[in-house]
């Protein structure tokens, strides 16, 4: 496809150079800028602290001596870590498919009375930043209304607001509103409940929607900060990012920088696999966030 | 199962020969009753995640900024105590001042070089996989990671960033721990780990244009330089403003920067406003001064919102 270069004038002798010229810059540089840093980590780990308090730095480690991140393992309980996460995660993502999917689903297909006010309820959560209204969140994590059931420090505080989300309610019925009405009547013929439609009918043709909204479920939780900050301050209750930036000041550098490393990697090995969706999500929310 | 084949298999305004009219509405009816209250049942796990987790918690800012709370008795109402406390604090001037800074160093850096970036990126043939790749890399990093991998970056001795100036003999900055350098650090570390969604978006948006477009605008004459003024920018123009209003939105909320970096200084240069409601809530246990600042924050951020919103219309026109 024609660029803002015009295929002519890299045909030349000059263009073909300044264009080498370029692509050999910018592999150099990002390179530097976004591998680098990644790089001088995962040595940095395998640097003692005298070796990494040396100047000027070494860029290979003197030894390889992965027993450090062992000591990372064990000192910082990361296991118990990223268990938690794992736990966080895995059940946010789960509770956010079945609450956000059968709403979408509801507001979509099944059009009830004021479903129009709702969705605009939801979407207007868009318009106001979890950030500014973290103290009432928090208190009612702490104290739900009514029931009065303190949440802190149970998984369940992580669980319920990552369901509301307004944004994957919204992407789940864009998606279900493409879905043609006649595939779901033919089904209502055939005297399939509204469950049914939604399990046997919708569900398997919105793989690709699900896929999306399942990783950024769960690259949400994982990556967050403030909220398990506030509602998991037990030590055993830690997410990783949360138990690792509390321990920090505690270890040695050099164990600290072996637990980035152990803390970075599951998102990069998901980032390894499902690049295609998430970069996918990236675009679908870039319009419509 | 008989009421919906009825439904589906006569046209509406036939009525068939032997039903009666009140009977058919009375079907109707029960028809409509039993659609509204299966939608409910499907949609009652939003509403109570919604309303626990977005709603209420909208009005109880608004209530919490206007009490006095021990949330041992009801609560005392207090009128605009709260915010004249937290305006009259010292650190309230920092802390907006040094927001604002921070999102328009932020805006200055993050905004203009992830288009750049991208208009480079869509011009090249080779390696675009990896490119893309590796831009995105920090952002896949949890966050708390990235900024404790710079914090150690920042490091005024043995740190990176030392290092590499030093080797181009450019004399070691204080970074963290000086006035005039913290907050540009906080937006350095910021900036790095975000850039790459700006980006990949921008890429997506720049392979939508059209082709022909440049191939016109070239046989008028117009160079390089025009064609990206006259061509890519104005095709692009939403999806800029879309992104400048997200930007804008997305670090005046910046908080883990300044809470794992800096601790709000040296000498209150890095608190933030999202960071000085946390310290009143958790560190003076005022949630109603806390309150007050996020209500305010909330406010401005609205108006952003709702500039968002009305060009996000527009975009999808």
């Amino acid at each position: 496809m024609r660029t803002l270069v015009s295929p002519l004038s890299l045909r030349t002798p000059l263009g073909r150079t300044l264009y080498w010229t370029t692509l050999v810059v910018v592999v150099i540089g990002f390179t530097g800028a976004f591998v680098f840093p990644l790089y001088w980590m995962v040595t940095g780990a395998l640097k003692s602290p005298d070796e990494l308090a040396q100047i000027p730095p070494s860029f290979f480690p003197q030894n390889f001596d992965f027993s450090v991140y062992l000591d990372a393992w064990e000192q910082l309980q990361l296991g118990v870590f990223l268990k938690n996460t794992a736990l966080y995660a895995g059940g946010a993502w789960l509770f956010t498919l079945a609450v956000d999917v059968s709403a979408a689903y509801a507001l979509s297909k099944l059009r009830p009375v004021l479903g129009k006010l709702v969705l605009g309820a939801m979407l207007a959560t868009l318009m106001i930043p979890p950030m500014v209204l973290l103290l009432p969140t928090y208190l009612v994590a702490k104290d739900l209304p009514l029931l009065h059931w303190d949440l802190l420090n149970t998984p369940w505080a992580i669980w319920l607001p990552a369901a509301a989300n307004g944004f994957f309610v919204f992407l789940l019925k864009r998606f279900f509103d493409s879905i043609p009405r006649e595939l779901l009547e033919a089904a209502e013929i055939d005297g399939a409940s509204p469950l049914r439609i939604l399990w046997s009918i919708i569900l398997p043709i919105s793989r690709p929607i699900l896929g999306v909204v399942s990783i950024l479920s769960v690259v949400t939780v994982w990556k967050d900060f403030v909220w398990p900050l506030l509602v998991l301050p037990e030590t055993d209750k830690m997410s990783i990012s949360v138990g690792i930036a509390s321990l920090s000041a505690q270890m040695p550098q050099n164990v600290l920088i072996a637990s980035l490393v152990i803390a970075s990697l599951p998102t990069i090995i998901v980032f390894f696999i499902f690049q295609r969706s998430i970069m996918a999500g990236l675009t679908a929310g870039s319009l419509k966030g | 199962m008989t009421v919906t084949q009825e439904r589906v298999r006569r046209p509406q305004h036939v009525r068939t020969a032997g039903s009666r009219p009140d009977e058919d509405r009375r079907g109707a009816l029960r028809r409509a009753v039993g659609r509204n209250l299966t939608a409910y049942g499907f949609l009652c796990g939003a509403l109570i995640c919604f309303a626990l987790f977005s709603w209420y918690p909208m009005v109880r800012e608004v209530i919490l900024s206007f009490q006095e709370n021990n949330f041992v008795d009801p609560g005392k109402w207090v009128g605009f105590d709260n915010f004249r406390t937290v305006i009259e604090d010292p650190a309230f001037r920092s802390a907006w001042l040094n927001t604002a800074i921070f999102s328009g160093l932020a805006l200055v850096i993050g905004y203009a070089v992830p288009f750049v970036l991208a208009v480079v990126l869509n011009e090249l043939k080779h390696a675009v996989g990896y490119l893309r790749f590796v831009v995105y890399l920090p952002v896949m990093l949890p966050p708390a990671v990235a900024v404790l991998l710079f914090k150690w970056f920042y490091d005024p001795g043995a740190g990176l960033f030392n290092q590499v100036l030093g080797s181009v003999g450019i004399p070691p900055l204080a970074w963290l721990d000086s006035t005039s350098t913290a907050l540009v650090s906080l937006v350095l570390v910021s900036t790095w780990m975000n850039l790459g969604t700006g980006t990949l978006i921008y890429l997506a948006a720049l392979q939508s244009i059209p082709g022909d477009l440049y191939e016109s605008a070239e046989l008028d004459g117009a160079g390089l330089f025009r064609r990206v003024l006259h061509v890519t920018i104005p095709q692009t123009k939403l999806i800029l403003l879309v992104m400048l209003l997200l930007q804008v939105v997305a670090t005046m909320q910046v908080f883990i920067e300044p809470y794992l970096l800096t601790g709000g200084g040296p000498e209150n240069a890095t608190v933030t406003v999202a960071y000085l409601m946390y310290q009143y809530a958790f560190n003076f246990g005022d949630f109603g001064g806390g309150s007050a600042l996020g209500l305010m924050l909330m406010i401005v951020l609205l108006v952003f919102s709702t500039i968002y919103l009305r060009v996000s219309r527009e975009a999808e026109r």
